[in-house]
């Protein structure tokens, strides 16, 4: 139809351009905004609001309304508005299919044949599924906050030890590497450790100490490339399953322990 | 005749030595179960407490479940249930008001919007990759993922073994007690969630 108009009208320049919307809606719009999760769900509630079938989607309609909320978004986060730009591209894209008469000369091809809509409404009802289902576990969080267990006994926090996971390992490694960032140290150039001499070195402090905090352990290594060989070591001790990794409180730190080759 | 005898007096002992070895009542089988779950941090199962008490798994089980009946019907402020896997003791939710009176505690802090949505998709189609989310979705879901792991509510299930070896993730324990659900089969099934109003060719 005129699609070069259309095209320019989806140019966002969000310097210059300014929100549609009449000052009296704008501030409830601003208020759902904020509680959209993604363009999915801006989606599913102008399908709602416009109160259509979502089997027979009035793109165009539904197009512009969302550009008009796009527009609206300049004051959110990039990020989101990024998914919320590459969902406006795709609306488009299936108002423009919808334009374009369809090819007579075309062998009936199953693709040809298909509404270019339909991709978009089989996501759509199936993200509404996981939407509903988010708020399903809500509520039960919700009850379950409702639900107390005792209070703590003497023994909870000597016997409690939380595996830790490599994500709270790779946390406390940034940790040590942002602090070693800010020692400046002249040093020689000395003969680095290899992987292997680290793991034997490593493997041997464990044996001989039973349980090694990795603070202390990484806090020994003088060079960054140390730091990372240390934290290699670490990683293929527990891979192979020789040590675990163990948190004895929530943050806090993480021990290594040697594995009882009995059977547990 | 002297082979049987034999084993007869073979189970005999027990009984006869007066050891500690118990042939406890099921009343007592109930009052220790009840005790041992009482001082569990953690949810216990039926088979941990049979380990410790040197019952066997059914005992316990029917016995923790009869101790259950006995809790509802006494309708007092507790409960006992199982969740993720194991038996706890608990408030009943009908107290919860007076208890944060007492506790002075608030609520904690909800997981948003996004996080709920991804963990959803998570808890529903475990082990799952981040493209995969991502297409459920429709939105980048890290910062959402990170929020989750660093409340252990998921963890990562090794990798998918197709081109990238992309990381999967699945739910953790910590989310079953979270959520109150005893094992995964305890969700509804995600079927149940397709919107009818939505759905409705009549849109009158």
């Amino acid at each position: 139809m005129e699609p070069q108009q259309q095209l320019e009208q989806f140019v966002f320049d969000f310097n210059k351009e300014k929100p549609e919307i009449v000052a009296e809606s704008r501030d409830e719009l601003k208020i759902k905004l904020g509680e959209f999760a993604g363009p999915l769900d801006l989606l599913l509630y102008l399908i709602k609001q416009e109160q259509a079938n979502i089997f027979d989607i009035p793109i165009a309609k539904i197009t512009d309304e969302y550009v008009k909320y796009i527009k609206l978004m300049k004051s959110l986060d990039i990020a989101v508005a990024a998914d919320f730009v590459v969902m406006a591209a795709t609306l488009i894209e299936i108002k423009s299919k919808m334009l374009l008469p369809r090819d007579p000369t075309a062998a009936s091809d199953a693709d040809e044949l298909e509404d270019p809509r339909k991709e978009l409404v089989d996501q759509l009802l199936e993200y509404e599924k996981f939407k509903s289902a988010a708020q399903m576990l809500y509520e039960r969080s919700t009850v379950e906050q409702a639900v107390f267990k005792r209070g703590t006994i003497e023994s909870d926090d000597n016997n409690a030890e939380i595996s830790a996971t490599v994500f709270d390992l790779l946390t406390v490694f940034q940790k040590i590497v942002l602090r070693h960032k800010e020692e400046v140290t002249m040093e020689i150039e000395r003969e680095e450790i290899s992987l292997a001499d680290m793991i034997k070195a490593l493997r041997k402090r464990i044996f001989a100490e039973l349980e090694l905090n990795l603070l202390t352990f990484f806090e020994d290594m003088h060079t960054r490339r140390e730091l990372v060989t240390a934290f290699i070591a670490v990683l293929e001790i527990v891979r192979t399953e020789e040590v675990k990794l163990v948190q004895k409180t929530t943050f806090g730190d993480i021990f290594l322990k040697k594995v009882e080759p009995a059977s547990s | 005749m002297t082979e049987p005898e034999t084993e007869e007096v073979i189970i005999e002992q027990p009984e006869e030595t007066i050891s500690e070895a118990p042939a406890r009542s099921a009343a007592a089988v109930m009052a220790i179960a009840e005790a041992i779950i009482f001082v569990s941090d953690e949810p216990i199962t039926a088979k941990t407490l049979g380990e410790i008490m040197g019952e066997d798994k059914q005992t316990v089980q029917a016995a923790v479940e009869e101790l259950q009946r006995e809790y509802e019907e006494r309708s007092g402020g507790l409960q006992i249930r199982e969740i993720a896997g194991g038996w706890q003791i608990a408030t009943r939710t009908e107290y919860h008001e007076e208890i944060r009176k007492f506790l002075k505690t608030r609520p904690s802090a909800k997981l948003s919007l996004a996080a709920l949505e991804t963990l959803s998709v998570i808890a529903y189609k475990q082990p799952v990759t981040v493209p995969e989310i991502l297409e459920i979705r429709g939105v980048q879901s890290a910062s959402a993922i990170k929020t989750l792991l660093e409340k252990r509510l998921i963890v990562t299930k090794g990798h998918k073994e197709t081109v990238g070896r992309p990381m999967q993730y699945g739910t953790s324990k910590d989310f079953l007690i979270q959520f109150g659900l005893n094992d995964l089969s305890d969700l509804p099934s995600i079927e149940d969630f397709e919107d009818l109003t939505i759905t409705a060719l009549d849109q009158q």
